[in-house]
């Protein structure tokens, strides 16, 4: 999701006290069980525990645990988050627990936001002050406590590990000692955090995430784990073509399968109800359905490419304009041009889409992985005709998500509910096939890029054009509202403010339409206005006789130290001497995205025609790194995701409109024998955390590309590289 | 009929065909290996049969016979993790976690077949395993830890 959105329809909450802001004070006199390393479903708090606000609870047994208000998709928030709290309470790593906080856009919204979601590569920097605030107030009402008991001066006492203490008197006690009597103090109005030079968990080493043990051992509960008393496992067939409809069903021999009880039409297709996955998914391959294709997209891939082209080269809509392009682009000793062609992309999440609801009629409780927990509380409400008091959402862990379960249409929470209107009272698992997800839409947009540069008879740029054409994310969902000018900067970021000197240029859009559902899909518009820029400007550098890096840093805005830093980092971590000579060639590329800047340097050889990518040296200045072995995680990740997405990933249409790409046979992403080695350098700042979860993938695809030209001679401006 | 899953016998009743995935999912109540193609192309399935990583969702029920059944739960546990369990920890290669019990025993069933793989050997029975957290980098060091190769 876009960093700069921020829905119209959901209010900001009101600037109070920090706590009230986060809705107030649960204080509760519970004792707490033993609690588990973590958990991806929320438990209530028991007898005994101290819980000074919504995100933490302090149990007897001196347990902390913070509830997340972020889904854990894997970019590590269930470890930031605690992290951040542990550090201005003083606690002991191993003291510290994770749980997924419910939905409850009054306690937990999104500071980017207003509503709870995650996206934008934004959870941990929304959360920066917030979860230490959160963790400095309990920390002062157990001091506080401790005073109290002891009669001593708060001012005197010390917290360390976990250990409240007092030197002159020699106490000492525990969080959870000390748990009962804070929670019948006052709650603080105001917190002083700690100085950042005094942390010692925030920025440290050694941290292991709290998800690491459940997650290596096989215990880690995702949505398709949760089974409920008699549960019916639902699966779903959905129309090959996007736009078509069901026209009539022939459930015969569906039915006829041992353990599938019903086959109900719903809006978004046809739903087998069994009593077993098994049974479900035969189901799925027994039912008939005939398809009304009247509405439906009959173009294939080619005619859809061959249209968006035209409008790139015709795209009128400005983003962006300095100077005069069109003068600059006459007058220009040499005018360089090229065509770039962006497949749509899915994401293909290991869990593929799945959620459990359970429903007496009155009442329902839902188990799954929503990135943005407000609005599809809001739908499964709105289609089951309750009360959003009468629901609830369990946000459990999540096999992967890059933007997948980000939906604003909420179209999976919606069939979710109508599975369950269909079926009557009772429990359902509704899990979507391979297939069902492959071939399912909300894809990385198509993309057609078009960009011109002017030279001058010396080699330097004096005008740059870019224009695009691909479909806006925004239109049509409840983000509409943010489209200023028409604009969607979804299509187009990354292309824009960028960190050169270019007097002269133009950015323009043309938005298209077609009935295939786009999402944002890892680093969103990044994904290609990286590859577009970068590759086309390594070409248009070596055109003006300029080396790739000493190039770009000659062109640097004199306001974009931080994109600086990070290409001379990298340049010197790679030994960067050119794009080389041999067997192996280097290319350079950078972006900056979701706050954080990031140049990354690939070596790649030739492998039976192919690019193999042996070796990044990555750079990122990401603010303050929380955690540096998540940072380098993530930068990992996202380099292995763009990569696999430039090598080797399309869903085409074929002519007719139905989707090729069926299962992992035929969309091919990144195995392990194609994964580089990798090398990250975090850069020292003091500045707040950005995002990380994200902004390692733009610059591996372009930087791949260069290296690729140096070698092969060619160019690459259709992805995939390495077509199936 | 009778399936010996993680050193403990079970009576069944079930479809011949019905996949092993789903026999130990639904029918047994064993979760940690997980559905992500169906198709024998993403290894999260992953368990060993008598010690050999197979693709669980390619065995029929009635093929196991007396073989021994082995998943991620059974090989060790979060108190008392396996050596390659304990590798995964150590290098924190989980992100979104969901293939990692498949990873797990595919790395397990090469270990003790090849107790001192070379890096081509890893990559190779590595490599139908997916991951798209790309935690591919942990996994090939996580491997070279518990087969001793430390900062090999």
């Amino acid at each position: 999701m876009h960093p700069i959105v921020k829905p119209a329809f959901a209010p900001r909450p009101t600037r109070r006290g920090f706590l009230a802001g986060t809705g107030g004070l649960i204080l509760g006199l519970h004792l707490a069980p033993q609690a588990r390393a973590e958990s991806s479903a929320p438990t209530a708090p028991t007898p005994g525990a101290f819980v000074p606000n919504a995100f933490i609870r302090v149990a007897p047994d001196d347990t902390v645990t913070v509830l997340v208000k972020h889904i854990e998709i894997g970019q590590g928030a269930n470890t930031g988050l605690p992290l951040l709290v542990a550090e201005e309470m003083d606690a002991d790593w191993s003291q510290m627990r994770a749980e997924q906080a419910p939905s409850n856009p009054q306690l937990y919204a999104n500071a980017a936001f207003g509503i709870q979601g995650t996206g934008g590569s934004t959870g941990l920097s929304n959360s920066y002050m917030t979860m230490r605030r959160a963790g400095a107030a309990a920390r002062a009402m157990l001091v506080s406590a401790a005073a109290d008991l002891w009669g001593v001066p708060a001012a005197e006492i010390t917290v360390s590990k976990g250990v409240v203490a007092h030197g002159p008197t020699g106490n000492e006690a525990s969080f959870g000692a000390l748990a009962e009597a804070a929670a019948k103090g006052p709650v603080p109005e105001d917190v002083a955090l700690k100085d950042p030079a005094d942390f010692t968990l925030i920025g440290a080493e050694g941290i292991t995430r709290l998800d690491a043990r459940s997650k290596s051992t096989g215990q880690a509960e995702f949505t398709i784990d949760v089974y409920r008393d008699g549960m019916q496992v639902v699966a779903m067939v959905h129309p090959p073509k996007f736009g078509a409809t069901v026209a009539s069903v022939d459930d015969s021999e569906a039915l006829a399968i041992p353990g599938v009880r019903a086959v109900r039409q719903l809006p978004s297709g046809v739903a087998i109800y069994a009593d077993d996955t098994f049974a479900a998914f035969r189901g799925r391959d027994a039912v008939v359905v005939e398809w009304d294709e009247s509405a439906a997209e009959t173009r294939g891939t080619d005619e859809i490419v061959e249209t968006f082209t035209a409008a790139a080269r015709t795209a009128s809509l400005v983003a962006e304009e300095a100077g005069d392009a069109d003068a600059a682009l006459a007058g220009a000793e040499r005018v360089i041009e090229a065509e770039y062609v962006f497949p749509y992309l899915a994401h293909a999440a290991m869990e593929p889409l799945d959620g459990v609801i359970e429903w007496d009629g009155s009442a329902a409780e839902i188990w799954s992985g929503m990135q943005i927990p407000t609005t599809s509380h809001a739908t499964l409400a709105g289609v089951m005709g309750l009360g959003q008091e009468a629901v609830t959402i369990n946000t459990m862990y999540t096999g992967g998500s890059f933007g997948r379960r980000a939906t604003p249409d909420n179209h999976f929470a919606a069939e979710l509910a109508n599975v369950a209107m269909a079926g009557g009272p009772g429990a359902y698992k509704l899990l979507w096939t391979r297939e069902n997800d492959m071939q399912g839409g909300y894809y990385r947009p198509l993309t057609v890029h078009r960009l011109r540069a002017g030279l001058d008879g010396a080699g330097n740029i004096t005008g740059w054009v870019n224009q695009l054409a691909n479909q806006s994310i925004m239109r049509g969902s409840p983000f509409e509202a943010m489209m200023q000018g028409g604009l969607d900067p979804t299509s187009y970021e990354g292309a824009n403010d960028l960190p050169y000197e270019l007097p002269n240029r133009r950015l323009a859009w043309a938005e298209m339409r077609s009935p295939v559902p786009v999402l944002w899909w890892r680093a969103v518009g990044h994904t290609h206005t990286a590859y577009a820029v970068e590759t086309f400007l390594d070409e248009v550098l070596e055109t003006g006789g300029r080396d790739p890096v000493q190039g770009r840093l000659d062109m640097m805005r004199a306001d974009r130290p931080r994109d600086r830093a990070v290409l001379e980092r990298v340049a010197e971590m790679a030994g960067w001497s050119g794009p080389g000579t041999g067997d192996r060639r280097y290319g350079v590329a950078m972006a900056r995205s979701f706050g954080s800047y990031v140049a990354q340097v690939a070596e790649v050889e030739d492998r039976d025609g192919a690019p193999h990518v042996t070796r990044v040296w990555c750079a990122v200045d990401c603010g303050l790194a929380v955690t540096p072995d998540v940072v380098r995680a993530q930068m990992e990740g996202g380099i292995g995701y763009g990569l696999s997405s430039i090598l080797g990933e399309a869903v085409t249409l074929e002519p007719g409109g139905r989707v090729a790409q069926v299962n992992f046979d035929g969309y091919t992403p990144l195995r392990l024998p194609e994964m580089p080695r990798i090398e990250v350098s975090i850069l020292p700042s003091a500045e707040p955390p950005s995002g990380v979860g994200e902004p390692g993938l733009p610059p591996i695809g372009p930087a791949v590309a260069n290296a690729w030209r140096a070698l092969s001679g060619q160019a690459v401006r259709r992805l995939p590289m390495r077509p199936a | 009929m009778r399936i010996r899953v993680n050193g403990t016998d079970h009576e069944v009743d079930f479809e011949e065909d019905m996949p092993l995935l789903w026999l130990l999912r639904d029918e047994l109540g064993i979760h940690g290996p997980k559905y992500g193609c169906g198709i024998g192309q993403c290894g999260a399935c992953t368990v060993h049969l008598d010690g050999v990583a197979v693709r669980a969702c390619q065995v029929w029920a009635a093929d196991v016979g007396a073989a021994e059944v082995t998943t991620i739960e059974g090989l060790g546990t979060e108190d008392a993790p396996h050596p390659v369990q304990q590798a995964w920890i150590d290098l924190q290669v989980a992100q979104c976690g969901y293939c990692q019990p498949g990873q797990v025993m595919q790395a397990a069933s090469l270990l003790n077949e090849t107790p001192n793989p070379t890096d081509a050997e890893i990559d190779d029975a590595m490599s139908g395993n997916l991951c798209r957290c790309a935690s591919y980098p942990r996994i090939r060091a996580a491997v070279r830890r518990a087969a001793g190769q430390e900062g090999a």
